[in-house]
C-alpha cells in the first residue's frame, strides 16, 4: 500500500497529461455533434493519421540531423504539418461520407454507418500503406529522458507538462476563436438552429466544413502529443482513444467545449487510479463503464447546462 | 423478373443449400459451408436490431462470445461439467438474451449514436474480460481459451463430421429465417420498423418504445447466443480472438450489403463475405479497406443494399 501511495502523484501528472489529450480528441468531438449532431465515428482515426504524420516529420528531421533538436522549433515543426493536414482530411471525410446523406435527409443509421465505413478504410489505408508494425518515436532526441524536475518529492517530466499547457494553449484558442470571431459566431449559430442560419445567410456547408477542420486539426496535433508521449503509435491506436475522448465528451456534456477539456482531463485521472489501485488491464473496462454510468445518471454531462431540448440527447 | 425472384427464390436457395455438401469436392469445402451458415445465422440476428429496429449495435459479436463460452463452461473439462447440448443451448438463449437487456437497458432511452458508441464498449469490455479473466480464479481461460468441449449429441447420437455440423447449422439458419419472417410480419415487426422510420411517431401511435427497443436487443441477442454456443460445439475449442471487434463490422458488412431489414438479404450477405475471401485469398488484405468503401458506397448510392432484389420491408409495405 505504501508503495502505492508513493507513485500515486506520479499517476496523477501521468493522468492528467494524458487528460489533457483526451480532451483535445474530445473537442473534435463535441464540435461536431455541436453542428450535425451526429458522432464523427473516423475521429479517432484523424487522431491516429496526426500521430503518423508527426511520426514522419521527426523521422525526417533525425535523418537530416539539424543540430541539436530544440523542442522550441521542433514542436511547431512537428504539430502545424499534422494539424493542416488531418484539418484537410477531416474536411474530405466530411465532404465524402457525411455531406451526401445529410444533405438528402437520409436517418440518423446512414451517416453513422458511413462514419464506421470512413474509420475503417483510414486505418486500412494507414496499415496497407505504412505496414502493420507499430513506428517508434525517439523522443528521446527532442525531450532527454532526464528533463524531470522534483516538487515536493515527486518527480515530473517536462515532456507531461508541457503535453497539458499546448493543450491548453489549443483550448484556448479555440474558445477565442468560437466566442470572438465571425465565424464562430456563424458556427453557434448553426449549432443553435442549422436552417434558421441558413435562412440568416450564413453558408451552412462552409460552416461545417471548418468545424471539421478545426476539431480534426485539435485531433492531429494529439496524435503527435501521444505519440511523444506513449513514443509508440500504431494504426490502431485511434480505435481506443476516440473511445475515451467520446467518453470525455459525453462526461462534460456534448456540445460542450469547455466540458470536453474537463471530461478529458477527469477521465485521464480515473484511467490511471485505476490501473494504479485495480489492475491495469481492467483500465478500459472502467473507463467504458463510467461512460455507461454517465450515460444512465448524467446524460447531459457533469459539467453542462441540461439541454433545453432533450431530443438531442 | 425480380418478382418470381422473391418469390422461388428463397426455396431455390434452401434446395441449393441442401445438396452444396454433397456436391463438394472435400471436407474443407463442407467447412466454410458450415461458416457461411453460422454467419448466416449472426447476419439474421443483427438484421433484427439494425435492420428490422433501426438500433446500430456495434458490438454484436459480444453475444456471440457469450453464447460461445457459456456453452464452454456447461459442456467440457473446464469446470467438469457435462450438460446435454439441448439443456446448454436453452441457457445459452436466456443468458443472451439476459445480456442484451442488461446492456440495452440503460441506453435504449438515448439516441441511437450512443447506443453505437457503448455497445462498441460493451463489446470491447467483454473481450477484455475474456483474455483477462484468468486470474486470481481461472474463468475464461484467458487468452489461450478453453479447450476439449463436448460435442453436439443427440440421444445418443454424436455429432462430430463436418457435414453433420453442416445440417445442423443449416436446421437452425431454417428455423431463425422462419422466425425472422414471423416477427417481420407481426405485431412487434411493425412496431419496430415504425421506431426506425420515426420513433417520436411512434411513440405517439401508442408503441412501447422502450419495450419493443428491448425485445429486439434481446431476440438478436439470442439468436447470436445460439450461434456462438454452436460455434463452440463445433470448434470443441473457445479463444477471445473468435471474438474481435473485426467481426461485429464481419457481421454488421454482411446486413448492409444485403439491404438492412432484409432476411434473404442478409443471407447473401453472408455468402458473399465468407465465400469471396476463401475464392481471392490474395485479397484478404484489402478485404477489410473493401468493407469500408462499401460501407460509405452504399449507404451514398444505394441504401436499399447491393444483393437483395427487394427488401422485405419495402415489400410487406407495399402488399399489405
Amino acid at each position: 500500500m505504501a508503495d502505492i501511495l508513493a507513485i500515486l502523484p506520479q499517476q496523477l501528472v501521468f493522468g492528467l497529461s494524458l487528460g489533457a489529450v483526451y480532451g483535445l480528441i474530445a473537442l473534435g468531438y463535441t464540435m461536431v455533434y455541436g453542428v450535425l449532431s451526429m458522432i464523427n465515428f473516423a475521429h479517432g482515426e484523424v487522431f491516429m493519421v496526426g500521430a503518423y504524420i508527426g511520426w514522419a516529420v521527426l523521422t525526417v528531421l533525425i535523418g537530416h540531423a539539424f543540430g541539436g533538436l530544440n523542442p522550441l522549433w521542433v514542436l511547431p515543426v512537428l504539430l502545424i504539418p499534422a494539424m493542416l493536414l488531418c484539418g484537410g482530411l477531416g474536411v474530405v471525410i466530411e465532404r465524402v461520407a457525411y455531406r451526401p446523406l445529410y444533405a438528402r435527409g437520409a436517418s440518423r443509421l446512414g451517416p453513422l454507418i458511413s462514419a464506421v465505413g470512413a474509420s475503417i478504410v483510414l486505418q486500412n489505408a494507414v496499415m496497407l500503406s505504412q505496414g502493420a508494425r507499430m513506428k517508434v518515436y525517439m523522443t528521446n532526441l527532442v525531450f532527454p529522458a532526464d528533463w524531470r524536475f522534483n516538487v515536493l518529492g515527486v518527480s515530473i517530466s517536462v515532456l507531461s507538462i508541457v503535453i497539458i499547457v499546448i493543450s491548453l494553449l489549443l483550448m484556448w484558442g479555440l474558445v477565442t476563436l468560437i466566442q470572438r470571431t465571425a465565424l464562430g459566431r456563424s458556427i453557434r449559430a448553426v449549432a443553435e438552429d442549422r436552417e434558421m442560419a441558413s435562412v440568416m445567410g450564413i453558408d451552412v456547408g462552409r460552416v461545417v466544413s471548418m468545424t471539421f477542420f478545426l476539431g480534426s486539426a485539435l485531433g492531429g496535433a494529439a496524435g503527435v502529443l501521444i505519440g511523444l508521449y506513449y513514443t509508440q503509435i500504431d494504426f490502431m491506436m485511434g480505435y481506443a482513444a476516440g473511445l475515451k475522448a467520446f467518453t470525455a465528451a459525453v462526461l462534460g456534456g456534448i456540445g460542450n467545449i469547455k466540458g470536453a477539456m474537463m471530461g478529458g482531463l477527469l477521465l485521464g485521472v480515473i484511467e490511471s487510479l485505476a490501473s494504479t489501485f485495480i489492475n491495469p488491464a481492467f483500465k478500459d473496462v472502467v473507463t467504458f463503464a463510467v461512460l455507461i454510468l454517465a450515460l444512465i445518471f448524467k446524460p447531459e454531462g457533469l459539467f453542462g447546462e441540461p439541454l433545453a431540448d432533450r431530443e438531442k440527447i | 423478373m425480380t418478382e418470381r425472384l422473391t418469390r422461388y427464390g428463397p426455396f431455390l436457395l434452401a434446395l441449393i443449400a441442401l445438396v452444396a455438401p454433397l456436391l463438394a469436392p472435400n471436407d474443407y469445402v463442407i467447412g466454410v459451408l458450415a461458416r457461411i451458415c453460422l454467419y448466416a445465422l449472426l447476419a439474421l440476428g443483427l438484421n433484427i436490431v439494425v435492420g428490422f429496429a433501426g438500433l446500430l449495435d456495434l458490438g454484436f459479436v459480444a453475444f456471440f462470445g457469450i453464447g460461445s463460452y457459456v456453452y464452454a463452461f456447461l459442456a467440457s473439462p473446464h469446470f467438469g461439467l457435462h450438460l446435454p447440448f439441448a439443456a446448454v443451448m436453452l441457457v445459452i438463449i436466456f443468458t443472451a438474451a439476459g445480456s442484451g437487456v442488461l446492456i440495452g437497458a440503460p441506453t435504449l432511452r438515448l439516441r441511437g449514436d450512443y447506443l453505437a458508441i457503448v455497445t462498441l464498449g460493451f463489446g470491447e469490455i467483454t473481450y477484455i474480460c475474456l483474455v483477462n479473466l484468468d486470474r486470481p480464479v481461472n474463468i475464461t481461460g484467458g487468452p489461450n481459451g478453453l479447450l476439449s468441449i463436448d460435442p453436439p449429441s443427440f440421444l445418443g447420437f454424436v455429432i462430430d463430421h463436418n457435414i453433420e455440423y453442416y445440417y445442423l447449422f443449416l436446421l437452425t439458419l431454417g428455423l431463425v429465417v422462419l422466425l425472422s419472417r414471423r416477427l417481420r410480419d407481426s405485431r412487434i415487426g411493425w412496431a419496430w420498423r415504425a421506431i426506425r422510420e420515426d420513433e417520436i411517431a411512434a411513440e405517439a401511435m401508442g408503441v412501447n418504445t422502450t419495450m419493443a427497443k428491448l425485445q429486439a436487443f434481446a431476440v438478436g441477442a439470442s439468436i447470436a447466443g445460439f450461434a456462438g454456443g454452436l460455434l463452440a460445439s463445433w470448434q470443441r475449442s473457445v479463444f477471445p480472438d473468435n471474438f474481435l471487434l473485426q467481426e461485429s463490422i464481419n457481421i454488421l458488412a454482411m446486413v448492409i450489403l444485403g439491404g438492412l431489414g432484409s432476411v434473404l438479404g442478409a443471407i447473401l450477405g453472408a455468402v458473399a463475405i465468407v465465400s469471396l475471401p476463401e475464392i481471392f485469398r490474395d485479397f484478404a488484405l484489402y478485404r477489410l479497406l473493401a468493407f469500408g468503401l462499401i460501407l460509405i458506397l452504399v449507404m451514398i448510392l444505394r441504401p436499399q443494399g447491393l444483393l437483395a432484389p427487394r427488401s422485405g420491408a419495402r415489400r410487406s409495405a407495399e402488399t399489405k
